[in-house]
């Protein structure tokens, strides 16, 4: 059997969950086409069985309301997938039931798994599945997804569906006798024209046109104008009516209808309490204290900051053995490698670069597993609920926290899945300046910056630094949204309504495979563009090379040295065994020698990485970033930061290994920037805040161009980013220097 | 019995809900998580800014805006 299933249902129903369960690691993510909605693909394989699983974004119901019904919508009538499940919240019967409804008016061949049975069978709600089955006349199956239970019984069922090959006809229920004549009336015009009824159930189309739906009323005005204009007067007639016999609107009467008709069914003794409903349940004993005025926002930043705390604790020791491995390796290529440009490029280019960006890999992966348990708990909700306030001060939205968070408002997102997440907000002006702020969060591609300059200077309060990173990352996004809000997007607010899911534990698995996913793309980020950029940036620093007039003249301070030396001492540091850098077996003369040779070779570097594409780009950019304290080098990583932020970290690795030839100084890059006297807490500080505000990386560049719909918005953020980043450290900088 | 606006409404009041105010956008949004005339809520609570405000309907829980609680206009029992 070769069949497509869809996965459909409500957000917080158990869909992704179950997802996990049918599918299990043979799963893949991509989108839908032409829009940035995340599709889920996978196949679910049981005895004889093999069907092609698709996961639609979790809606509430099928209008054109929001991105995500569009996209399910457009999937089940275009694609036509031999069977949908819709996946209903047991404890939730009745509102879960309206987005079942809807497939139903639609004519989809559909089963019902009937989830979390366990969770409402303990708050005492009793269902007849026997019975609802019969009077919806579909499937209906019994699952708790987090144990996997009923999953074979379900796939049974909608198999079975596939199998027997009948297509349901739309059900057809009473709207109402103003509404059911209007429907009548005009089903016979879309039948007779036959418009669009290749796509969609004739009586379905002239609901839609009752409903105001604006994506089939575009799709009819395309298809057949004078028939659509035709429609569109009868609703006009319609809404008058309704509005001046009852004062409401015609698709607040077709929603009435649609829930009369699930109470008709639920009435028919489908649910029976067995307890008394009101009692606490312990989600909302939770919320008493998680919510609460006081304790709410104490623990909220308590859990954040415990978030850090776990993350950089126990990703130490992980981060430490990739470090050496690196490290290691980097060891190996210097010994074996006969010397030139093959061996700097892969010293400096792919192990220093690929290995500065992969030693974070455990750090990320504690950060998102960290992220998906507070995502899966059900808190992140309670967060929105929390601060939707505050959001809305600064003309956004209380969903724009998703956008935040997952940029890297709790650090370590991605601005990219970020800039995608903000595709929830249905008005323009929010989600444009959301959108637009969300890359000042601090992305897990920052972090290795940060990592590192704390590491370097302000190793002491690592945890509490990083908290003072992501506040002043929040603080100044919501500024800098503030003041789009108030200039280039004016406008006023949207809608907020969001529920509250109850709180659960999250399985293992599903954080399991969140996290991975997650990490996965990093990773993959890491192996392929950084690499590639990494190459690019250290043939940018290595040529063109010194002229030799300038080489000779290091070549002869090195003869001076050597001449001016004892023939003794010289033979020392020249024998084959007495290699320059081996400090522990010669004489106290050859030690002096030795350092002052090194020196000349360090002036030498650098003059030839000064002398390079890159640095004469830095240099030239000294002129300026001088007065927020930084010299060519960090100029040159920060530039190759606009390609990934965690360029920065192996650029510099790379700038400062090439200044350094001495291969048993490579050392952790932390200790070099430490001992550099260029360096100090302030120009870290500066260098921090800078690199939290100015332009978002290349792919988060496009992505905002996409998402905004005008390259002008992509270009717009690298330009407004950079000078607020440029005029907030030379700020910093200056008064520091001053103070301290 | 006394018709209220949703926002008048006090933490642990119940009650049903009687008529929707709210078109366009809102509305269906509103109806979409089940708010619809007869419809039984009652208040869970407000966040800690006083706004939004948190509602059990159902048997499950949403929020929405005080702005927005405006256009639900809700029958409420007397307190027992």
């Amino acid at each position: 059997m070769n069949a497509t299933i869809a996965l459909a249902g409500n957000p917080n129903s158990g869909k992704t969950t179950l997802f996990n369960e049918l599918t299990g690691a043979r799963q893949h993510v991509g989108n839908y086409p032409g829009v940035t909605v995340e599709k889920k693909e996978g196949t679910y394989k049981q005895d004889d069985i093999s069907l092609k699983i698709v996961d639609l974004p979790g809606t509430y119901s099928l209008t054109a309301y929001s991105l995500e019904e569009v996209v399910a919508r457009d999937f089940l009538v275009q694609e036509k997938p031999e069977t949908v499940i819709d996946i209903v919240d047991a404890s939730n019967l009745e509102r879960n039931l309206y987005l079942m409804l809807q497939f139903m008016e639609l004519g989809i061949p559909v089963c019902m798994a009937l989830n979390m049975i366990d969770v409402s069978e303990k708050r005492g709600i009793e269902i007849d599945t026997k019975k609802l089955s019969e009077l919806l006349g579909i499937p209906v199956v019994p699952t708790i997804a987090r144990t996997g239970k009923g999953k074979q019984e379900l796939m049974k069922a909608a198999a079975d569906l596939v199998g027997s090959n009948t297509k349901p006809l739309p059900l057809e229920i009473s709207y109402g006798d103003d509404i059911d004549n209007a429907l009548a009336e005009m089903e016979v015009m879309i039948t007779d024209a036959m418009f669009l009824t290749q796509t969609y159930p004739a009586r379905w189309t002239a609901l839609k046109y009752l409903e105001n739906d604006e994506q089939i009323r575009s799709i009819g005005d395309a298809k057949n104008p004078g028939l659509s204009a035709k429609l569109k007067k009868i609703t006009d007639r319609v809404s008058s009516h309704i509005s001046n016999t009852l004062n409401t609107y015609p698709e607040a009467v077709i929603a009435d209808h649609r829930y009369g008709y699930i109470r008709s069914i639920i009435r028919q003794d489908v649910i029976t309490y067995q307890q008394d409903q009101d009692r606490l349940r312990i989600s909302d004993k939770i919320d008493r204290i998680v919510t609460n005025r006081f304790a709410g926002p104490l623990l909220m930043i308590a859990i954040i900051f415990g978030l850090y705390q776990f993350t950089f604790t126990y990703s130490e020791t992980p981060v430490g053995w990739l470090e050496s491995f690196f490290g290691w390796v980097g060891g190996i290529a210097e010994t074996n490698l006969p010397d030139g440009l093959v061996k700097s490029l892969i010293i400096s280019g792919i192990i220093d670069g690929v290995g500065g960006v992969l030693g974070f890999v455990p750090l990320i992966m504690f950060m998102f597993l960290g992220i998906s348990l507070l995502e899966d708990s059900g808190y992140l909700a309670r967060v929105a609920f929390m601060l939707d306030r505050v959001f809305r001060i600064f003309g956004l939205h209380g969903s724009s926290v998703m956008a935040f968070i997952v940029s890297g408002g709790i650090a370590g997102g991605c601005a990219v899945p970020g800039v995608m997440a903000t595709r929830t907000l249905k008005s323009p002006k929010e989600r444009l300046a959301t959108l637009l702020t969300v890359p000042f969060m601090n992305c897990g591609a920052k972090l290795p910056v940060f990592v590192l300059l704390i590491a370097a200077f302000f190793a002491e309060n690592k945890a509490m630094m990083m908290f003072i990173i992501t506040l002043i990352a929040w603080g100044g996004a919501l500024l800098a949204a503030k003041f789009l809000r108030m200039t280039v997007i004016k406008g006023a607010s949207t809608p907020f309504i969001m529920e509250l899911p109850p709180y659960h534990l999250p399985t293992f698995k599903g954080l399991a495979i969140h996290t991975w996913e997650r990490t996965w793309q990093y990773i993959k980020k890491a192996g392929t563009v950084i690499l590639g950029i990494s190459i690019i940036l250290w043939a940018m620093m290595t040529f063109p090379g010194l002229p030799e007039t300038q080489t000779q003249i290091f070549e002869q301070q090195r003869q001076t040295l050597l001449s001016a030396a004892p023939s003794a001492v010289v033979a020392e540091i020249e024998a084959p065994d007495g290699k320059k850098d081996d400090e522990t077996e010669i004489s106290e003369p050859a030690q002096q020698l030795n350092d002052k040779l090194l020196a000349v070779d360090r002036v030498e570097a650098e003059t030839a990485l000064k002398h390079s594409i890159a640095g004469r780009f830095g240099t030239a950019l000294e002129g300026l970033t001088q007065f927020a304290g930084f010299d060519w080098r960090t100029n040159i990583a920060l530039v190759g930061g606009f390609a990934a932020k965690e360029v920065v970290v192996s650029t510099l690795g790379t700038a400062y290994s090439l200044g350094e030839v001495d291969p048993e100084e490579i050392g952790s890059l932390s200790d070099v920037l430490a001992n550099d006297p260029g360096w100090n807490p302030l120009v870290a500080f500066s260098l921090i805040i800078f690199t939290i505000f100015y332009a978002p990386c290349f792919v988060a560049v496009v992505c905002i161009a996409r998402e905004a719909g005008s390259w002008k918005w992509g270009a717009f953020s690298m330009v407004f980013n950079t000078v607020i980043a440029f005029i907030l450290s030379i700020t910093v900088y200056q008064i520091g220097s001053i103070i301290l | 019995m006394q018709k209220l606006g949703m926002r008048q409404m006090k933490k642990k009041q119940s009650g049903t809900i009687t008529s929707i105010l709210a078109d366009g956008e809102l509305g269906r949004r509103i109806r979409d998580m089940g708010l619809v005339p007869g419809t039984k809520i009652q208040i869970m609570g407000r966040a800690p800014l006083y706004d939004p405000v948190a509602l059990r309907a159902m048997g499950f829980t949403l929020t929405l805006r005080n702005n927005e609680a405006n256009y639900i206009i809700v029958e409420v029992e007397e307190a027992k």
